[in-house]
């Protein structure tokens, strides 16, 4: 059972245009069964926030391969990608590496 | 799970983790490490010799904004001079706003910036009109092949504006593999043993180039301008999606999920590459028209610039005049070519 969370969700590196430009979301996630990890802030953010074209985030119950994740500044590798449980005022920032240089 | 301590300052917090030596450090030092790393490149690869003036190639976007940034706080002691060069292929919508990111970035560096215009160096072809030209060819618009000789000429012609030495780009270690695969999936035999090593060292009187994140992997460069808040141009070129590299990407991202060195290890296989015998070229000579390096008459922007001008213009890339022969032919064509160029060079 997780409590209700209070996050700040960013986007970056182009992936903001799929989220109508708007880069900074804060976000307020509701109480439920399952916690809150990366995994289901995925699925919730797929519903909720992705104005277009999912395939471009999304794929399968991860990121679009070519797309970073820090949490609170840190690569999410380091803290269990998927699996983090996320906690109040955490930043999740989504940066898009897909396009030329 | 807390991230772990830095490896190198022993203090602050791991940010992320480095692919090649598995090693965790926190934000400051990956940035210093990543500085270094190119120093080491440029240093003992004798890229840039002290004195040099060098045209950085400056298009907005992440790769050229990280190039610049670094390139700046090592000219001091690499003691070299820097000028940025921003090429403007004429697409609307696109160009016009990375144009914008290239001015602020030069007005915050305080670096002299020029930009080369295809419409002025071309003929008045902006790669709007050579799309348009080359759209409905049946195969799939092959604008992209236009754009990669021509902004190599403009970039060229810009950096003699400046009175550079030497000239840079923002090509990195996922570049250079993509480009590894697109060679060997098109049969360009020729381009795969040349496009190995540090750049080129100057053929038939054009400037030296090298790429001094060449060994820096994609991820790191974003990384990178985001521990150092550098403001850069993210948008995708309108025409990207026609791109036959968007395949080979595609590929590369896909291998770099099972195998994150996928991106290095390419680039060196290809570096061991040797060509066979019977496929080595002739010398070279020089463009009938423009003086440039070439293998035939005219070199590849030249013959490419007549064939949009005749309305024919899939004639430098694959068709012949007299038959309407296939892609291999043109692919064999523009390999002997390729070959022929890389032969001025040893």
């Amino acid at each position: 059972m997780a409590a209700p969370l209070s996050v700040e969700v960013e986007f970056g590196g182009g992936a903001e245009l799929l989220f109508d430009g708007i880069k900074k979301h804060q976000v307020t996630l509701p109480g439920q069964e399952e916690p809150w990890d990366i995994r289901n802030l995925l699925v919730w953010i797929k519903k909720n926030l992705l104005k277009e074209r999912p395939e471009l985030f999304i794929q399968g119950d991860s990121v679009r391969p070519g797309i970073l994740v820090l949490i609170n500044d840190a690569d999410w590798e380091l803290l269990g990608e998927l699996d983090y449980q996320l906690q109040n005022q955490d930043n999740i920032l989504f940066i898009s590496t897909l396009h030329g240089g | 799970m807390p991230a772990p301590t830095c490896a190198s300052c022993h203090a602050a917090r791991a940010a992320l983790r480095r692919p090649r030596s598995g090693q965790a450090l926190c934000g400051p030092c990956f940035c210093a490490a990543f500085e270094a790393e190119v120093l080491h490149t440029v240093v003992a690869g004798r890229l840039l010799p002290p004195g040099a003036v060098v045209a950085v190639g400056a298009s907005g976007g992440k790769d050229s904004t990280v190039l610049a940034h670094v390139l700046r706080e090592l000219a001091p002691r690499l003691d070299v001079a820097l000028r940025l060069v921003a090429v403007d292929e004429g697409i609307g919508g696109y160009r016009d706003e990375a144009l914008a990111a290239v001015r602020r970035q030069a007005a915050r560096w305080e670096l002299p910036l020029t930009v080369v215009a295809y419409e002025d160096l071309f003929r008045g072809w902006t790669m709007d009109a050579v799309a348009r030209s080359t759209a409905g060819t049946g195969r799939g618009r092959s604008c992209c092949t236009f754009c990669g000789v021509l902004r190599r000429r403009a970039l060229e012609e810009g950096a003699r504006l400046v009175g550079a030495t030497h000239i840079v780009t923002g090509h990195n270690a996922d570049d250079m593999a993509e480009t590894v695969l697109m060679n060997f999936l098109r049969g360009d035999a020729a381009r795969l043993a040349r496009g190995g090593g540090l750049g080129s060292r100057g053929e038939g009187g054009a400037l030296p180039r090298c790429r001094p994140l060449q060994f820096a992997s994609q991820k790191e460069v974003v990384l990178y301008a985001h521990f150092r808040r550098l403001d850069y141009f993210s948008e995708e070129c309108v025409y990207a999606p026609e791109a036959f590299r968007g395949h080979a990407r595609d590929l590369l991202k896909r291998l770099e999920a099972v195998r994150p060195t996928a991106a290095l290890d390419l680039v060196h296989s290809a570096e061991r590459l040797a060509l066979a015998p019977a496929v080595r070229p002739p010398r070279p000579g020089a463009c009938s028209r423009c003086g440039a390096l070439a293998s035939r008459a005219l070199c590849q922007a030249c013959a490419l610039l007549d064939g949009l001008a005749r309305g024919r213009p899939r004639l430098a890339i694959g068709e012949r005049e007299h038959r309407g022969g296939g892609d291999a032919e043109g692919t064999r064509g523009r390999a002997r070519a390729a070959v022929e160029a890389a032969a001025a060079a040893l």
